[in-house]
């Protein structure tokens, strides 16, 4: 399960970059490796792109984790007191963290999608919405939230046809259906008749924060 | 005397039912007009037709005219309304707040929906609300109506009067499925059923044989073609809709025939075919009535509507 990312155009991030003329790169080793959108190969073929203006680069193992932004950007504190601007290939949890940390203007060169399953290059599912409060044992293993183009707890809804979800013209399972395939299967049929309350929203309703000592 | 209705009745629609009487329902659509004009002029055309009338809430998620105001002025013109409501475009909030206002304008009948998904919006880059869903709608209706509270049971000043409404697709599969979701809403306290459009007697049939075990009256949906296109598009776009061969290919032959002739040849396929339809369906089911969605073609609603009466 990975954090899915996809790279920013080029024209945009040359646009952002535009107005500082010495940027440094800081890549991901999680995610965006995974991605195949900000590991070691993707710092250098940005590099390239953007020429001389590039005074350095380096892959942190999780830019979104401070303790190893700190590490990894120990070896290159003089470089990145000479930068104007830093991009960073991670996701935008990473940007915020580097960010904070070094103190620079950060220009995110990826976009975040999702949370997913990667299947093989080029082949990535939305998978979990981080919704709070996992249904996954009483929906047979299928995430309604994440897979229900309606996310409803109580599907499927009228939009499903032989299976197939009229989002995106019924070339999708509907989550609905595969989620009572799997309840059949476990003999759980109860689980997929009963009656789901409302989300409680409120989980999600203010930035979330998880403060033990 | 109908089905024993589970709760008292308050609407027209549901009082006709009661009574035994097999219904009759329209539907209006309104547009993405700012006037009343265009949907006045349909109520008054069904007025004498119907019972009552849907009125859609942005169908194909087309941002129109919302239908809580049309349901207010065309039963401010003596048509009663059933007015359609979908979660796709609002929060609980708002949806509670909708339903008091409606409940306090008079309105007597909702229909409960999903809503089309909004990429299939005129407004595509709209976000997907879905805070509740269908059943947690019905769920809010029962709540309101029977305890006099919203979902978080915060206390209503007043008496919330109104029936809660359902879909159900009799050509849906896999239909057992849809018979489970359903059931879900039926235990949840639904008030009515409408089905969506059915041309397949046998469809019809079979869904309502599974029907019969709910105190749950049911009006079965069917779609005049006002003309072959009409049909084609119906038949190429609304999944597992079944439309006759015979049907289509009647209408289609009207296609070759001058204008005059041709509307007069399109109203006895379509009143030859509905007749028979809703006869069949009446002397071998339990449905209540008919739900018939006819936009722009309203004169045949009327002629059939007079042929129920008929009987």
């Amino acid at each position: 399960m990975l954090i899915i990312t996809k790279k920013k155009p080029l024209d945009k991030i040359l646009e952002m970059s535009a107005p500082y003329g010495r940027i440094f790169i800081i890549g991901c080793g999680t995610c965006a490796t995974g991605c195949q959108t900000g590991g070691e190969e993707q710092v250098k073929e940005l590099s390239c792109k953007l020429g001389t203006k590039v005074i350095g680069g380096v892959v942190v193992e999780s830019p979104c984790d401070l303790r190893l932004v700190r590490r990894d950007l120990a070896g290159s504190r003089s470089a990145l007191e000479s930068a104007d601007a830093v991009i960073i290939l991670s996701c935008g949890a990473g940007v915020q963290v580097v960010g904070e940390q070094i103190g620079k203007t950060v220009i995110p060169g990826l976009d975040t999608l999702f949370i997913g399953k990667v299947e093989r290059i080029g082949r990535l599912y939305e998978r979990c919405r981080a919704c709070t409060d996992c249904l996954l044992f009483e929906t047979g293993g299928i995430c309604p939230v994440s897979r229900c183009s309606k996310s409803l707890l109580n599907g499927p809804c009228g939009g499903m046809s032989e299976g197939k979800c009229e989002a995106g013209g019924y070339a999708r399972d509907c989550a609905w259906v595969l989620i009572y395939n799997n309840l059949k299967q476990q003999g759980r049929l109860s689980e997929f008749s009963k009656y789901r309350e409302p989300k409680d929203r409120s989980r999600k309703a203010q930035p979330q924060e998880i403060l033990n000592k | 005397m109908g089905p024993p209705l589970a709760r008292e009745a308050y609407s027209r629609l549901m009082k006709a039912i009661e009574a035994g009487k097999f219904v009759v329902t329209g539907e209006i659509v309104p547009k993405k007009s700012a006037t009343f004009d265009e949907v006045l002029e349909t109520a008054r055309i069904l007025r004498s037709s119907v019972v009552a009338c849907n009125v859609t809430d942005n169908p194909r998620a087309q941002a129109y005219l919302s239908s809580i105001a049309v349901s207010h002025v065309i039963q401010d013109n003596g048509v009663e309304a059933i007015c359609q409501m979908t979660v796709r475009d609002r929060n609980r909030l708002s949806i509670i707040s909708d339903l008091l206002a409606a409940s306090a304008l008079g309105i007597r009948n909702v229909l409960t929906m999903s809503g089309d998904h909004t990429s299939l919006s005129d407004n595509p880059a709209a976000m997907p609300v879905y805070d509740i869903d269908t059943a947690q709608f019905v769920r809010l209706v029962r709540a309101m109506v029977d305890e006099g509270v919203d979902l978080a049971g915060n206390k209503i000043v007043g008496k919330v009067k109104m029936h809660v409404g359902i879909v159900g697709n009799p050509n849906n599969e896999p239909q057992e499925i849809e018979l489970l979701k359903i059931e879900r809403k039926v235990r949840l306290g639904a008030d009515f059923m409408q089905t969506q459009i059915v041309f397949d007697v046998e469809k019809a049939k079979h869904f309502l044989d599974a029907m019969k075990k709910y105190d749950m009256p049911v009006l079965v949906g069917m779609f005049p073609c006002k003309s072959y296109g009409t049909a084609n598009y119906m038949s190429t776009n609304v999944p597992g809709i079944s439309m006759p061969a015979e049907f289509i290919e009647a209408l289609k032959k009207t296609e070759d025939l001058p204008v005059g002739v041709r509307s007069t040849k399109v109203d006895e396929i379509n009143f030859d075919f509905f007749s028979g339809l809703i006869s069949e369906i009446r002397r071998t089911t339990r449905a209540s009535g008919v739900h018939l969605m006819a936009p722009g073609y309203e004169s045949m609603v009327k002629k059939l509507s007079d042929f129920v009466d008929l009987r």
